[in-house]
C-alpha cells in the first residue's frame, strides 16, 4: 500500500502510466495506411512469419492457427513489453492485429496453448534513427528487464488462486481459513507492488489502509477484510461481495500486468521503492494493523527488491563492483535477520509480538540496505546528460 | 550548478584541502589534494562549495583563500557576529569544538554501533572524517546536493547557500565501543582508557537507558542551527549499516563561554554560571586540566579528553515561583549582574565563605572540590512537554576533562543530594565518551590512534 503522497506515477518515476508511444495499440484504427504485412502461420509447434523485416510505421499482422491448440500471438519490444497481443485464436482460425511501431529489434511470439513464453521469431522494424534502437545500446539490461517481467507475471499468475482460496473462505463465512489465507495472498502483491501501482487505478482498490481512504471513495480491498476478519470477527453481506471484487480486480492486475512499462532504471528505483514501504509501513506496524502479518509483507518486499537487484547485478557489477558487495552483504544480513522470524508454516511473527527494540534492529537494516539500493538505478542507467 | 569561473586567480574556496569527500563507503577514505586555484564544482570527488553552488562565487574570489583564512583566524578569536561566517579549521592537535569559542547552537547525537566488523566501522571512521572536513569548510558532502538525477544527492542540501557558521564536529568513542554485555566486539578492550569509568549513580538520578550511553557520539556545535543538524544528518547518513543513532539532542542556545572577555550566557534558571569556566585561550589550564597529557595513557588518548554529557531537566515553573532573594542563595550570586556573594562584578573571584554552605557557586568550585576543574560547554534545550503542562526543558550539560575520575566525577559527588539547586534539577541522561585527540591533517582519520593508522 502506498504512502498518500507517494503517486503511482513517483513509484516508477520513468513509467509511463500508459503504452508509450512507441507501442501503439492493436484497437487503433483510422487512417493509418498498413506499411507492412506480416504472414503469421502458428501451428503447435511452429510460428512461421512471411517476413522478418518491414518498414516502421502500421503494421498488419495477419495470423493463421493452423495447429490444434487455442494459441496467441505477441509482438515484444526488447525486454518483453507487449507492443501489442491478440489471445484465444481458435484452431482453424484467423485473426488480423495491427499496430504503431517504431523502428527497432522486436520479437514476435506465438503461444500454442496460451502458456510459456511461446515460439519466436525476430522482427526488425525499419527506418529513421528511432529512438528504440537507442534504448536497446545494452542487450544485458533487456534481458534484466525481460525476466524480471517474467517474475512479474508469474507473480501475479501465483496470486490468483491463492486470493481466489482467500475469497472462498470469506464468502464460506470460516474466519480461520481467511485469516490464514489472508498474508499468503498478498505475497506475489507485495513482491511486485511498484509495478502494480503503476497502473494508478488498482493498488487503490485493493490494498488502500483505512486511513488512506480518500472523500468519495470506498474502501475495498484486503485492508477492509482484514479489519472485518480481526476486529469484528464476523463476515458481512458487504465483506462477501468484497471478497469478489478482490479476485476481480487482481485478475485485472494479472491481465495488465504484462504491458507495464518496465526499464532498468525503474527496476532499480522500484527496488527502493520496496524497501521505503518497509520503512515507513512495515517496520512501524502501520501496513497490517489488524492482523500484524507485516512480517510477511516486509520479507515479500525485500524478496521482490532483491529479485529485481538480482537481475541487474551483472550491468551493476562491472560498473560499480563496491556497490555490488555492499548490496550482497546488506541483502543476506535482512534476509537473515527476517528467518529468524520464519514459523516452521512459512507465517511470520505476529508483529505486535516484535519488541521496540527487535523493530529498531529492523529498522537499522532497512537503513543499511536502502541506502546502498538508492544508489542503483544511477548505476543502471544510461549515462545522462550533464546539465 | 554554477561553476566558479576556473580562470579566477582567487576561487571562492577551501576546497582543495580536502578533494575526495564522504561519499565514499568503499574505505578509500584517502583524501586527495586537490589544487585550491582549479578544484572546480564539477568534479564529483571535489568539494564543493555551498555557496559557490549558489552563485556566490564572486563574493567569495573577492575575499580569496587569504581572505577566507583570516576569516577562520578572527573566528577563533573572536565570536562575534562579523567572524561567524568562518572557518574554525578541523585539522589540527586536539579535535575543535572543545577548547574553539562556545558556538551558539548544538545537535548532540551518540549512536550505537550495529556491525560488528571491525573494517567497515573503520571505513565510516573514515568516511565521517572525510565528510567532517568538507562541512566544516562550508563544502558539500560527497558528490553534493546536486548532478546526476538518477542518483540520490550526495549531500542532503538543507545547508546550501549557508556558510560554515564556525561548524565543529568533535568525535567521542562510549565504554560500548571497548567491551559490550562483555564481548570485546572490535579488539579494543585492551584499550580501554582507565579514566573512562561506567559513571556511577549519583543521588537524585533518574535515567533514562534509551537517551543515554552510545558507542560513539557527535558532538556539531555552530552558529546556525540548520549547519549543526545537517553535519549530524549527513553523518547519521553515511553510517547507516554500520551506525545508528542512538538518541540525539538539540541545544538552543549556550550556556557557557570559554572567551573571558565575552558576555557570559545564562543558563534557563536565569543565571550566569560557569562564570570562571576554562578559557580556550589559557593553554596552561587546558594542558592541566583538559587535555589528556603523555604520562596520562593510554597512549591513542594523548591530546585527546574526556566528555561527560548529562540531559538536566530543570523544573522551570517551580523555579519561577522561587523568590529572587532565595534563587540568588541556591546559586550564591547575584541574578542580574552574576556578581558572587559579597563581590561587585561578575569576574571577581568569588568569597566562597560569604556563600551559603549549599550554594552552588561554592560546591562547585574547584577549591571545594580539590582543585577538580572542567570545561564546560552545554547548552539550553526544551523539547516539546513532559504532557503535564510543563516544558521539558533545561540545560544538556557537556563537560571535558583531562580525567573524569578527577573532574566531574568528585565535582558531582559533591554537588548531587547536597546543593540546594537539586529541588529544582534532575539529571535524566547521562552518557561518557573518550575524544580521541585531533585529526592531523589530510591523511589522518577520526579513530587512527585507537585502531591504528592502518585501521587493521
Amino acid at each position: 500500500m502506498p504512502t498518500p503522497r507517494t503517486t503511482p506515477v513517483a513509484a516508477l518515476p520513468l513509467a509511463a502510466l500508459l503504452l508509450a508511444a512507441a507501442t501503439g495499440c492493436s484497437s487503433s484504427s483510422g487512417g493509418g495506411t498498413s506499411s507492412g504485412t506480416i504472414q503469421v502461420t502458428t501451428s503447435d509447434d511452429a510460428c512461421q512469419i512471411s517476413t522478418g523485416t518491414v518498414p516502421a510505421g502500421q503494421v498488419e499482422l495477419r495470423i493463421k492457427n493452423t495447429g490444434s491448440k487455442v494459441t496467441e500471438v505477441y509482438v515484444y519490444a526488447p525486454g518483453d513489453r507487449i507492443v501489442t497481443e491478440r489471445e484465444n485464436i481458435g484452431p482453424g482460425t484467423s485473426a488480423t492485429l495491427t499496430a504503431e511501431i517504431k523502428p527497432g529489434s522486436y520479437e514476435i511470439a506465438c503461444k500454442p496453448g496460451m502458456t510459456g513464453n511461446g515460439i519466436r521469431q525476430q522482427l526488425t522494424v525499419t527506418g529513421g534513427s528511432g529512438s528504440a534502437a537507442a534504448a536497446a545500446a545494452d542487450p544485458r539490461l533487456d534481458a534484466a528487464v525481460a525476466g524480471y517481467r517474467q517474475y512479474v507475471q508469474a507473480q501475479a499468475d501465483a496470486t490468483i488462486p491463492v486470493v481466489e482460496q482467500f475469497a472462498a473462505a470469506v464468502k464460506a463465512g470460516d474466519v480461520a481459513q481467511a485469516k490464514a489465507l489472508f498474508a499468503p495472498s498478498r505475497v506475489g502483491w507485495e513482491r511486485t507492488e511498484p509495478v502494480a501501482e503503476s497502473f494508478g487505478d488498482i493498488d487503490p482498490k485493493t490494498d488502500t489502509r483505512e486511513d488512506g481512504v480518500e472523500a468519495g471513495q470506498q474502501w475495498t480491498g484486503w485492508h477492509r477484510l482484514e479489519k472485518s476478519l480481526w476486529v469484528n470477527g464476523t463476515i458481512s453481506d458487504e465483506d462477501r461481495t468484497l471478497a469478489d471484487q478482490l479476485v476481480t480486480d487482481l485478475k485485472d492486475w494479472q491481465t495488465r500486468v504484462g504491458t507495464a512499462e518496465i526499464t532498468a532504471t525503474s527496476m532499480a528505483n522500484g527496488a527502493k521503492e520496496l524497501l521505503d514501504e518497509v520503512a515507513t509501513g512495515k517496520v512501524t506496524g502501520e501496513e497490517d494493523r489488524y492482523s500484524h502479518t507485516d512480517l510477511s509483507d516486509f520479507a515479500a518486499n525485500v524478496e521482490g527488491a532483491k529479485e529485481a537487484y538480482d537481475l541487474l547485478k551483472p550491468v551493476v557489477a562491472e560498473k560499480d563492483p563496491q556497490l555490488v558487495q555492499s548490496l550482497d552483504a546488506e541483502f543476506a544480513q535482512i534476509q537473515a535477520l527476517l528467518a529468524k522470524y520464519k514459523q516452521p508454516d512459512g507465517s511470520y511473527t505476529p508483529y505486535d509480538q516484535v519488541t521496540e527494540a527487535e523493530r529498531k534492529t529492523f529498522s537499522d537494516s532497512v537503513n543499511a540496505l536502502a541506502e546502498p539500493l538508492s544508489r542503483l538505478a544511477a548505476a543502471v542507467a544510461p549515462a545522462s546528460p550533464t546539465p | 550548478m554554477h561553476p566558479e569561473d576556473p580562470q579566477d586567480p582567487a576561487p571562492a574556496h577551501r576546497s582543495g584541502e580536502h578533494g575526495r569527500t564522504g561519499d565514499d563507503r568503499s574505505g578509500r577514505g584517502d583524501t586527495g589534494h586537490g589544487d585550491t586555484r582549479h578544484g572546480s564544482p564539477r568534479d564529483p570527488r571535489t568539494g564543493v562549495s555551498r555557496r559557490a553552488v549558489l552563485g556566490w562565487a564572486g563574493a567569495g574570489a573577492a575575499v580569496g583563500a587569504a581572505g577566507a583564512a583570516t576569516v577562520g583566524l578572527a573566528a577563533r578569536e573572536d565570536p562575534t557576529p562579523a567572524g561567524r561566517s568562518g572557518l574554525v579549521p578541523f585539522h589540527g592537535a586536539h579535535q575543535a569544538g572543545i577548547a574553539t569559542p562556545v558556538q551558539d547552537r548544538l545537535h548532540f547525537a551518540a549512536f550505537d554501533i550495529t556491525t560488528a566488523d571491525r573494517a567497515a566501522l573503520v571505513r565510516m571512521l573514515r568516511t565521517w572524517t572525510a565528510a567532517a572536513a568538507a562541512m566544516t569548510a562550508g563544502d558539500q558532502v560527497g558528490s553534493g546536493a546536486t548532478g546526476d538525477p538518477q542518483a540520490p544527492p550526495g549531500d542532503t542540501g538543507e545547508a546550501l547557500g549557508l556558510p560554515a557558521s564556525r561548524l565543529t564536529l568533535t568525535v567521542g568513542f562510549g565504554p560500548g565501543l571497548f567491551t559490550r554485555d562483555g564481548v570485546d566486539r572490535f579488539g579494543l578492550a585492551a584499550l580501554r582508557p582507565a579514566p573512562l569509568i561506567d559513571l556511577p549513580a549519583f543521588p537524585g538520578d533518574r535515567l533514562d537507558p534509551a537517551r543515554s550511553g552510545g558507542d560513539l557520539c557527535v558532538q556539531a556545535c555552530a552558529d546556525d542551527p540548520q549547519v549543526a543538524v545537517h553535519a549530524v544528518r549527513n553523518l547519521a547518513r553515511l553510517g547507516f549499516g554500520t551506525a545508528s543513532v542512538r538518541w540525539s539532542q538539540l541545544g538552543f542556545g549556550k550556556t557557557s563561554s570559554t572567551t573571558p572577555e565575552a558576555q557570559t550566557p545564562r543558563n534557563l534558571m536565569g543565571f550566569k554560571d560557569g562564570t570562571r569556566n576554562i578559557a580556550g585561550t589559557d593553554t596552561a589550564a587546558l594542558e592541566r586540566y583538559v587535555w589528556v597529557a603523555p604520562a596520562d595513557g593510554p597512549a591513542w588518548m594523548d591530546g585527546g579528553s574526556y566528555l561527560v554529557a548529562r540531559r538536566i531537566r530543570m523544573h522551570i515553573e517551580t523555579w519561577d515561583r522561587t523568590p529572587l532573594g532565595e534563587q540568588e542563595s541556591i546559586f550564591g550570586r547575584a541574578k542580574g549582574e552574576g556578581a558572587s556573594f559579597g563581590r561587585t562584578h561578575e569576574h571577581d573571584p568569588p568569597d566562597l565563605a560569604a556563600m551559603p554552605e549549599d550554594a552552588h557557586v561554592r560546591l562547585a568550585h574547584p577549591d571545594s572540590n580539590d582543585g577538580a576543574t572542567i570545561l564546560r560547554r552545554g547548552y539550553s534545550f526544551t523539547d516539546g512537554t513532559d504532557g503535564l503542562g510543563r516544558l521539558d526543558a533545561g540545560l544538556f550539560f557537556l563537560a571535558y576533562q583531562r580525567d573524569t575520575r578527577t573532574g566531574f566525577l568528585p565535582v558531582q559527588q559533591h554537588l548531587a543530594g547536597t546543593e540546594a539547586l537539586g529541588e529544582y534539577l534532575q539529571h535524566v541522561a547521562s552518557a561518557h565518551f573518550a575524544c580521541p585527540p585531533g585529526v592531523r591533517g589530510p591523511d589522518d582519520w577520526w579513530g587512527s590512534t585507537l585502531f591504528g593508522p592502518t585501521g587493521t
